[in-house]
């Protein structure tokens, strides 16, 4: 999965583009995975699988209960199709230096939708 | 007509110098079509762009003069002088103000009033204090009260651009399959959207236009209430209006399939399909 997503992300030119500015790394809470993403200048320089016992990282995205799986569906349903409609559910937490996911909301959207097809392939 | 032979379309833009709350304005009018006066109000940070389907709707333009305007401060209305020593935050009393002026300066004989998202909401406040005015009100995207699910903060900021966090907060309230061409027309008229613009207006949907506990005393036999909300739309979710709908005698709900919190800009085609009925419902009363 995380070479999949490596590979799609760092093929996508628009992407790339949109995302020229960002650099961070993000933590991705499933709830019943973790990934930690390393992103340099748009492209992902690494995608590492946890669980981790030290992780560190710029912001994370933490989902609950039923949120991942609801959002990662392959059409999900209304009130779980986007990373804001989960937050409004509390069914994702948003935490850490938030500045490059708010400056960047269109490739970070982008890039958690790559996750989650990613995970239904 | 070849689709390359350039045509106007049949709406007319116009700026209409005005007195509004906090002094002398320059408001931007559109309208086109002829018979009943449909005022359209568009939603928050954005503009009357959002109401082009219905500015070129042959069926509608029959029988309604269709009349969108921008809200000082948005699209082409100026915002008032001085407006760069103050933060902008719309309040009920202005948002009302303001669409009652308008409407008496263009002579408007009891409109229909249809307004969505804020304009929604302020629906249900013309219904409450002004429902003589209004030959029938719809609220699209209405719901009484929206607690804020993110920090409203990061929408005005010098050092996040503006146009860039305004459209990608709202890029999820479009359904899913509404068209890709309506749905890049839609967020772009929130990438234009002034500084503090749309954040201004949700001090109005968020705090100020709080409709909970004041619903009841909505009489829709004085004016015909109707509700209009997409499937997809999380902000006023489709049970947010069907929980106003129960409170109000006489309301009627229509929940839209396929669609989200822009039904008029993000699918214009299928939003049309479930407004004709209702507006030849008011037309026919």
């Amino acid at each position: 999965m995380a070479e999949s997503v490596l590979e799609r992300i760092n093929n996508n030119e628009r992407l790339l583009r949109r995302g020229r500015l960002v650099n961070a790394c993000v933590l991705i809470d499933t709830g019943e995975a973790s990934w930690l993403v390393a992103i340099a200048a748009g492209r992902l320089a690494s995608v590492a699988r946890g669980p981790f016992v030290m992780p560190s990282w710029d912001f994370a995205l933490r989902f609950s209960g039923e949120g991942w799986q609801r959002y990662a569906s392959p059409e999900p349903q209304p009130g779980f199709n986007d990373l804001f409609a989960l937050m409004k559910r509390r069914l994702l937490r948003v935490e850490g230096n938030l500045h490059p996911f708010m400056s960047n909301l269109f490739y970070f959207k982008a890039v958690l939708a790559e996750f989650s097809q990613a995970q239904r392939t | 007509m070849s689709a390359f032979e350039p045509a106007f379309e049949s709406v007319v833009g116009r700026y209409l110098r005005m007195q509004l709350p906090g002094g002398s304005h320059r408001v931007y009018v559109e309208e086109a079509g002829q018979g009943i006066p449909l005022l359209c109000l568009h939603t928050a940070g954005a503009d009357t762009r959002q109401y082009r389907a219905l500015f070129n709707d042959a069926r509608i333009l029959e029988h309604f003069r269709v009349v969108a305007f921008d809200l000082p401060w948005h699209g082409k209305s100026s915002p008032p002088e001085g407006w760069q020593d103050r933060d902008y935050a719309l309040t009920s009393h202005d948002y009302m103000s303001t669409i009652l002026a308008v409407a008496d300066a263009l002579a408007l004989d009891k409109p229909v009033a249809m307004g969505c998202s804020i304009g929604g909401r302020i629906a249900l406040h013309l219904a409450l204090n002004h429902p003589e005015r209004f030959r029938a009100i719809i609220g699209l995207e209405a719901g009484a009260h929206v607690d804020p699910y993110y920090d409203l903060g990061w929408l005005h900021r010098p050092d996040v651009h503006g146009g860039e966090v305004c459209a990608g907060v709202v890029s999820g309230l479009i359904a899913p399959g509404s068209p890709e061409a309506d749905r890049w027309e839609t967020l772009w008229h929130y990438m234009q959207g002034g500084p503090g613009v749309f954040k201004g207006d949700l001090h109005f949907y968020t705090v100020d236009g709080d409709m909970r506990g004041q619903l009841g005393a909505i009489d829709t036999r004085r004016c015909p209430l109707y509700l209009m909300t997409g499937e997809y739309d999380y902000s006023c979710t489709p049970e947010d209006t069907l929980d106003v709908a129960r409170r109000i005698p006489g309301a009627e709900a229509i929940i839209m399939q396929g669609i989200g919190h822009f039904p008029m800009s993000e699918n214009p085609e299928k939003f049309l399909e479930y407004l004709r009925p209702v507006l030849e419902k008011i037309r026919g009363a």
